[in-house]
């Protein structure tokens, strides 16, 4: 009897081996967090599965490569819901998944990469575009995909200074994450020579952002905010919470263009753009999910093909070898923006090019010519490496 | 003058070039060349390169004796990949956005015909007799297979995300195709239609070329700023080409169309956003110079006397005429907007 199970035990292992060496099963983990936030504009309302569906082609992209290398990549999603311990579902996620996408708030992210540090399980913070995640509270495990405040701060920076439009009207919401990226645009105006002449602060008093009657009242509620400001060339907007930046374009005292978090925006993708080959992502997407590309879908199918660059590069679904060949200095992945994007190896940013973006067109991509750097042009945005407070560990 | 018979077939008006071929047909046809040559008494060797304008939806055709647009030809949405037939009769020209390849008849330069390629048709290749047509289709990972003659779909491979190079090895055994995103180099045998080997590349190859002995195969990576070098029985990588320009940033550096000499001995490379050829001696596999082109170049072809390389240079609307033994830029031409292939009558 023993002897006969030891016999199925080993005839089941053989199996298991032989598939193995059929091919490589390579686990990537999503994770997000329930529910959508609310944004003034209709149209730029998040879709449901925002972000996981750019992980979705990328792993299909993946997968075709995958087939003459047999490798195989799986995608398993999971969204923590608010009483959920993000800590406990990550662990649980990182079981089957070596690789984890993460579209989370910044405390949740560091809490998640502490408690999967020892496991080996390997991160790309594909949402989150706090600064701190990679300088003082930067994770060895953690790559980002996702740009910065201050990248995306200093491609807008550098387009309006080659503009000319050099006098800025700042006008800042009143939440925390509004003045981080009011901070990131006064930093951007002093590295490139444009000149803050007033800060307005636009302060969130409630209420709801659809109304069946609220457009009279904005009409004549923007123009009376923005009167009386001082000469300027251009409106800039820090608005993350989705307040009131959307309400200024065409309303403003002075009839000025608008930019930041409204009018002229600086994104890390947009569904318009069609450069450099992106039409085929573009086309690959719709068909998919039927529905356009956001800058979150991007940065989540580039994280899922850097994974899928260093599998087929390394021959391996090994996440040390990966992670290794990841943060090395061979690494780059294509991404449809022009030219190849890299790490930043000192604090695992993934340089690349931001579009500049007017919600129907790609206005222009910066970095801007002229502004130069000795190692990469992409390193005019955002801290660079002797400005860096990040020690990874 | 010994040259003047081969400047009458690429000279005279396409219906005597082609078709006459009686001792009637032979005599007008010289005499007539006489004329043309006392009226002209142009230089020898004039050929016809057809250009595709990417942005424009045509196709300028270029006078290689005068350095001039002849002729523009309207074509479908978004023109890229051009190639004659064999037989010089027709010039096939890739129209992405409609998702065909036209056929331009070459005596009358007016689209006649169109061929049944998959969607999103970019570049394409053929065997040496010219009968079957093997067309990328960036948008279904499919590579499509077209018979010439009847004009008709033979059937798909299917290949990695965004195929885009082809090229077929000489002896029309081993087709090529690279994939964009998954960055290989395919071969299938043209026999069976089936992958053989997979050769993994540097990022983003666009363009495949073999030596004229086959025994190399070019692999031109745009994003991974380099050319491989392929040994296509081992189906190995056995070198790299790499590229430095002094005062240039790497990014800028895109390597993308390749052109070989028949003696195998230099290898021309497109830059891309560098703005320059590059001059490669195939036995070292290093740049011996770099020529300044026009603004984003993407790709060239050979008069059939090896004489002048022409360029594609996408952004400044323009082609580049390089004196191949002199290594050295001669002439721009303007054509239409984004000008993206080119091909020339053998």
């Amino acid at each position: 009897m023993i002897r006969w199970l030891v016999g199925l035990i080993g005839l089941a292992l053989a199996t298991t081996q032989a598939l193995a060496a059929d091919s490589i099963e390579i686990g990537v983990g999503y994770l997000g967090v329930a529910g959508t936030r609310s944004t003034l504009s209709l149209v730029e309302q998040p879709a449901q599965n925002d972000g996981v569906a750019g992980a979705k082609l990328a792993i299909e992209d993946n997968n075709t490569t995958g087939k003459f290398l047999n490798q195989h990549f799986t995608l398993e999603e999971h969204r923590i819901k608010e009483d959920e311990d993000p800590v406990r579902t990550a662990t649980a996620l990182a079981e089957k998944n070596d690789f984890i996408i993460t579209d989370l708030p910044a405390d949740a992210l560091l809490k998640v990469s502490d408690a999967l540090r020892d496991r080996g399980t390997l991160l790309f913070n594909a949402g989150a575009i706090d600064e701190r995640l990679r300088e003082a509270d930067c994770r060895a495990n953690v790559i980002h995909s996702a740009p910065t405040r201050s990248m995306l701060a200093d491609a807008l920076g550098q387009y309006l200074v080659w503009k000319k439009w050099s006098r800025w009207l700042l006008v800042v919401g009143s939440h925390d994450q509004d003045k981080l990226y009011a901070d990131a645009l006064r930093r951007a105006a002093t590295r490139f020579g444009a000149k803050i002449v007033q800060e307005r602060t636009f302060e969130d008093t409630g209420g709801a952002r659809r109304t069946d009657s609220g457009l009279t009242l904005i009409q004549r509620q923007i123009p009376v905010f923005t009167q009386q400001a001082p000469a300027y060339d251009v409106l800039v907007a820090a608005d993350e919470s989705e307040v009131f930046a959307d309400y200024l374009p065409y309303r403003t005292w002075d009839a000025r263009p608008v930019a930041g978090s409204a009018g002229l925006e600086p994104r890390s993708w947009d569904a318009a753009q069609d450069q450099w080959g992106a039409t085929q992502m573009q086309n690959r997407f719709m068909k998919l999910n039927s529905r356009r590309m956001t800058a979150l879908d991007m940065q989540a199918w580039t994280a899922v093909r850097m994974i899928g660059e260093a599998t087929s590069r390394t021959n391996s679904g090994d996440v040390k070898k990966v992670t290794d060949f990841i943060k090395g200095p061979d690494f780059s992945v294509a991404a449809f923006k022009g030219t190849r994007l890299t790490l930043r190896d000192w604090n695992l940013q993934l340089r690349q090019p931001i579009l500049l973006v007017d919600g129907r067109m790609v206005v222009s991509v910066s970095p801007q010519e002229g502004f130069l750097h000795q190692v990469s042009e992409l390193d005019t945005l955002g801290y660079d490496r002797p400005e860096s407070k990040c020690k990874l560990k | 003058m010994s040259s003047i018979p081969r400047y009458n077939d690429a000279a005279l008006p396409p219906p005597l070039a082609g078709k006459v071929r009686t001792a009637r047909g032979q005599m007008l046809r010289m005499l007539l060349a006489t004329v043309l040559v006392a009226l002209t008494a142009r230089p020898a060797h004039a050929f016809i390169a057809y250009v595709s304008n990417e942005k424009s939806n045509t196709v300028s055709v270029v006078d290689t004796d005068s350095w001039t647009v002849a002729k523009t030809i309207k074509v479908g949405q978004r023109p890229r990949g051009i190639e004659f037939t064999r037989d010089g009769k027709f010039v096939m020209v890739a129209v992405g956005d409609d998702d065909t390849i036209q056929m331009i008849d070459a005596k009358t330069q007016a689209v006649v015909d169109t061929l049944p390629s998959g969607p999103d048709p970019e570049l394409f290749t053929q065997d040496a007799a010219g009968r079957t047509l093997y067309v990328a289709n960036e948008n279904d990972n499919t590579v499509t297979v077209i018979d010439l003659e009847k004009r008709a779909r033979l059937g798909d491979i299917q290949v990695g995300v965004e195929p885009e190079g082809m090229t077929i090895s000489p002896d029309g055994k081993t087709l090529i195709n690279t994939s964009e995103t998954t960055n290989m180099a395919h071969f299938i045998d043209t026999g069976s239609r089936k992958i053989v080997a997979n050769v993994l590349v540097d990022a983003r190859p666009r363009f495949a070329e073999f030596k004229h002995d086959a025994s190399e195969l070019w692999v031109s990576s745009e994003i991974g700023g380099t050319v491989s070098v392929i040994d296509p029985n081992k189906h190995a990588v056995i070198g790299k080409v790499n590229f430095e320009i002094p005062g240039l940033r790497k990014e800028a550096i895109q390597p993308v169309g390749i052109g070989m000499t028949k003696d195998d001995k230099t290898a021309f490379v497109a830059l891309g956003p560098a703005n320059r050829i590059a001059v490669v001696d195939t036995a070292t596999r290093k740049v011996t110079k770099y020529l300044l082109v026009g603004q984003r170049v993407w790709h060239m072809a050979f008069t059939p006397d090896e004489k002048y390389l022409l360029t594609t240079n996408g952004v400044s609307n323009d082609v580049s005429v390089i004196d191949v033994a002199a290594q050295k830029v001669i002439k721009t031409i303007q054509v239409g907007e984004l000008p993206w292939g080119i091909t020339i009558a053998p």
